[in-house]
This record gives C-alpha cells, structure tokens and sequence, in this order.
C-alpha cells in the first residue's frame, strides 16, 4: 500500500508507538496514509483502539519478522 | 472548543514504577487527545522534586522530611524488590534493554505533550515541601480544583 509519511517506531516500548503515530499524523493531511512500522507486541490493540478513538481509519494491517506495519488514514 | 475527553490521575504513591505507570498512562491519554492532568499529591510530590538541593528555610520536621525522601524522579524506589535501592538499578538495566522509557524522561515527555502537571498545595505544607524545591513551570491546587477537572472526566485514576 502506498503511504504519504512512513513512521519506524520499531524497538519502542509502550506509550512511544502512539505518542509518535499521533505526532506524525498531525503532520499529514485528512485523506492521506500514515504508515506505522513497530515491533511493540501491544501495538494491534493499541493502534486499533487509538485509531477508533480518535477518528482515522485503520486500512491494513500485516506482519513481518516480529515487525508489525500498520497503515492509518487520517480521519 | 470541541468537548474535549479528558484523562485525571490522582498520583498519590512516590514509587517509581507506580509513578511510571501513572506518567504512561498520562502519555497514552494525551495521545488520545486527552486533555489530562496528573495530581501530585502526598509521596507523589517526590517526582515532581529537582534532583539538586535547593536551600530553603525550614523547620526541624520540614528538614527530617526533607532529608529522608527522595530528591527527584529518577531517585524513588521500587513498592516491591526495592533491596535497598538495588531493584531500582536492575529495573532501568531491564527497562533499557527493552527501550523503555525512564520516569524523568516520561515526565519530559508529558511535559512536552502539554500534560498539566500539578501540585497539591496542602501535602507540600504537611511534607514541608517548598515551590523553589519542585520542577518549573506546574501548577499548584487544591482538591477543588481537582474536582472541577475531574467530575465531567472520562478516565479517572487514583495511582
């Protein structure tokens, strides 16, 4: 999936992966793709319920070599 | 302004792996777009604490409280395997090998989140506690304004 800005949080721990996805995500506008590179075991449920939360959209999802890639639409 | 949720922790304990769970959860909610506010009270004062001495005028039960609690985030022991100081050091060796973030730097990072960090005026007096002593730049309150904060809050935590 193409992505507008790419995040590599990978090999930080709990709370980093969401303050820096949030961080990132002000920097792209409504409409485009964040894509958020982690290796967090908590980040499926932590950036499913972040994203419900604070109203973008969670497209996709895959994992890799104990490193999960999420890609965010901002809301 | 939109009706913002918003996040309040009473932090009450001056451990530092309770302070560190109170100061992540704070983080976690300011990226929820929380507005939060963390409530300093009792031993929680301690982690508010500048690491150096500051030499303030005290009474002889201000200097024994003074003297016997810990100066400053990176300085509060652990609530349980505390070994006299010795859990704390084997914890930041584990918390660095597994890219945790330290206390005083959770406390940075809440600061830079706009985390509205505050003192409970009340326990500072009982702990003999002055405002030279504790980090710039925080509020200080009372349960008052604790309450206006925290009767329309989404999450409250009593840590």
């Amino acid at each position: 999936m193409k992505a507008d800005k790419v995040l590599d949080a990978k090999g930080l721990a709990c709370p980093m992966p969401i303050v820096k996805t949030r961080k990132a995500i002000k920097e792209i506008e409504a409409g485009q793709i964040l894509e958020v590179q982690t290796t967090d075991k908590g980040a499926k449920s932590d950036l499913t319920a972040w994203a419900k939360s604070t109203g973008h959209e969670l497209l996709d999802s895959n994992e890799e070599k104990d490193v999960f890639t999420f890609w965010i639409k901002k809301g | 302004m939109s009706e913002r949720k918003t996040t309040n922790i009473i932090l009450f304990s001056g451990d530092y792996d309770k302070a560190m769970a109170a100061y992540i959860i704070a983080n976690g909610a300011a990226a929820y777009d929380h507005d939060v506010t963390i409530f300093h009270t009792f031993w929680g004062l301690n982690a508010l604490r500048k690491e150096e001495m500051v030499p303030v005028k005290k009474g002889f039960m201000e200097k024994m409280f003074g003297g016997m609690m810990p100066r400053g985030a990176d300085k509060l022991g652990l609530s349980n395997m505390n070994f006299m100081g010795m859990g704390p050091k084997m914890i930041k060796g584990v918390m660095k090998k597994h890219n945790a973030m330290p206390l005083p730097d959770l406390i940075d990072m809440a600061r830079e989140q706009d985390i509205k960090l505050v003192a409970c005026t009340m326990t500072m007096d009982l702990l003999g506690l002055h405002k030279d002593e504790l980090l710039e730049e925080i509020e200080y309150a009372g349960v008052a304004a604790y309450l206006a904060d925290a009767e329309n809050g989404n999450v409250n935590l009593f840590i």
